[in-house]
């Protein structure tokens, strides 16, 4: 296969995997300043989106390997890398379809997990570093992000028990605008580099840059737009989910949240532990919620995210597995899986118009169960 | 399966130390001290050990270093996060 087709292919595929990441993830840090109305919704993502741009230029220290150490990296070539992207960015487009919080860099790992396992057999796969990087930190990171928040939340709510409600909500309102602020420049320097690395590892295999190479300026520029944009356009069904359905959330309560999240991420990556921004903020969201009213929280919509989070890895390597086989087959190969891609994503966007989440409606309250049923009798 | 319990201690009791004993509850405390006073009850009616007001001109002060303290918390996550 000539390789340069191929290295564009990852290429281009990278910075839509960006775009995805972007927009995922940019309830992470604006959903509950949005329900809350520190910040408009196209305010808020206008900020994120240039502080995710900011992010991506603030720090290059893109990772020296593709995978983390979870696969056998002499295997991992720009096929492999093809692959395991398009099965990423499917599952965030299905996530996001379904409005739950999942893990880009979970999705990524997952993808790249099954395309190396049909490139290297399951040898390929270093099944204790998927313990140890992934699994074990999926579980504790939103526990431990829930338990901070719900205690922080408690005690906030304490200490301002007798102040005018008001006052204390603007009050609060300005601290969100400076923590969400905070978390989306956070993501920005580190979910940007993941895409920085991804290109410039792929240039590097391919003989196209010298090895230790930093990212070219066109690589830094195209990853941060990328993000950027992707973080404008808005992850609206999450946004709503994490802002309207997981509790009734205050500026206390999202105030509080924002800064466990920013704490918790800040201080992890700082000891060498990073963990999943997705999931510490999801955990946080609903730890803010209980430190308020424990049965206020809806636990059903916590199983749904779990239950996705349980499959984020699986899938992603599923699809990836898939797109690994048919890509090896050649240029038609490569060809079949990009425009399989394009066409289920494109099916799950003409999907999502039936339901439209936008900045218009991202903080209607939730319609009860009944009221869809009884829509969709009338359609 | 090797969990490093160490270094995931660490994180808790630094992000819960950073988190909830001072940058939330100094932001907290500030806005208690510029808010005017209300006399509601408490969140659940009763005597909830909200916090107590000090006089104007010294609660305005206090306010006015709580958040330059948050302030610096704040200054110090921007800087981890640039650094």
């Amino acid at each position: 296969m000539d390789a340069s087709l191929i290295v564009v292919a990852v290429v281009l595929t990278a910075l839509v995997f960006d775009f995805t990441n972007g927009f995922h993830d940019t309830a992470n840090a604006m959903a509950t300043s949005i329900a809350t109305g520190a910040f408009r919704p196209r305010t808020a993502v206008a900020v994120a989106a240039c502080l995710n741009l900011t992010g991506a230029f603030l720090s290059v220290q893109v990772a020296k390997t593709i995978s983390g150490g979870l696969v056998d990296e002499t295997l991992i070539n720009p096929v492999v890398i093809f692959a395991g992207l398009v099965g990423a960015i499917l599952w965030n487009l299905v996530t996001w379809y379904l409005g739950l919080p999942s893990s880009s860099s979970h999705a990524l790992f997952g993808g790249l997990i099954g395309a190396t396992w049909v490139a290297g057999g399951v040898h390929a796969i270093h099944f204790d570093a998927v313990l140890n990087k992934i699994v074990l930190p999926a579980v504790l990171a939103p526990v431990l992000a829930a338990l901070t928040a719900m205690a922080v939340t408690y005690l906030a709510l304490r200490v301002t028990a007798r102040a005018e409600p008001g006052h204390v909500s603007r009050g609060f309102q300005v601290g969100q605008r400076v923590s969400a602020s905070m978390l989306a420049l956070a993501h920005g320097t580190n979910d940007a580099q993941k895409t920085m690395g991804v290109i410039t590892l792929t240039l590097i295999t391919a003989g196209m840059l010298a090895p230790g190479s930093p990212p070219p300026s066109w690589v830094i520029l195209a990853a941060g737009c990328a993000i950027g944009l992707g973080t404008y356009m808005g992850g609206w069904r999450i946004i709503r989910t994490l802002g309207r359905r997981v509790s009734e959330i205050h500026p206390v309560q999202g105030f509080s949240a924002e800064t466990t999240s920013a704490a918790v991420i800040l201080t992890s990556s700082h000891m060498g532990l990073p963990l999943s921004t997705t999931q510490v903020c999801t955990g946080s969201i609903f730890g803010a919620g209980a430190g308020r009213r424990l049965a206020g929280v809806h636990w059903g919509m916590a199983g749904r995210i779990v239950l996705s989070w349980s499959f984020t890895l699986p899938s992603a390597a599923v699809v990836g597995a898939a797109a690994s086989w048919l890509a090896a087959t050649g240029v038609v190969g490569v060809i079949v899986v990009a425009v399989g891609g394009v066409a289920l994503a494109s099916g799950l966007y003409v999907a999502s118009r039936r339901n439209a989440v936008t900045a218009a409606n991202v903080n209607d309250l939730p319609r009860p169960a009944t009221d869809d049923v009884a829509a969709d009798l009338a359609a | 399966m090797t969990i490093d319990w160490a270094t995931l201690a660490a994180i808790a009791i630094v992000a819960a130390a950073a988190a909830a004993l001072t940058t939330v509850l100094l932001v907290a405390f500030a806005v208690v001290e510029l808010s005017p006073r209300s006399g509601r009850p408490g969140i659940d009616g009763a005597d909830d050990g909200g916090a107590t007001r000090a006089h104007p001109a010294v609660g305005t002060a206090l306010a006015v270093l709580c958040l330059v303290a948050a302030g610096l918390i704040v200054s110090y996550g921007l800087y981890l996060i640039v650094a």
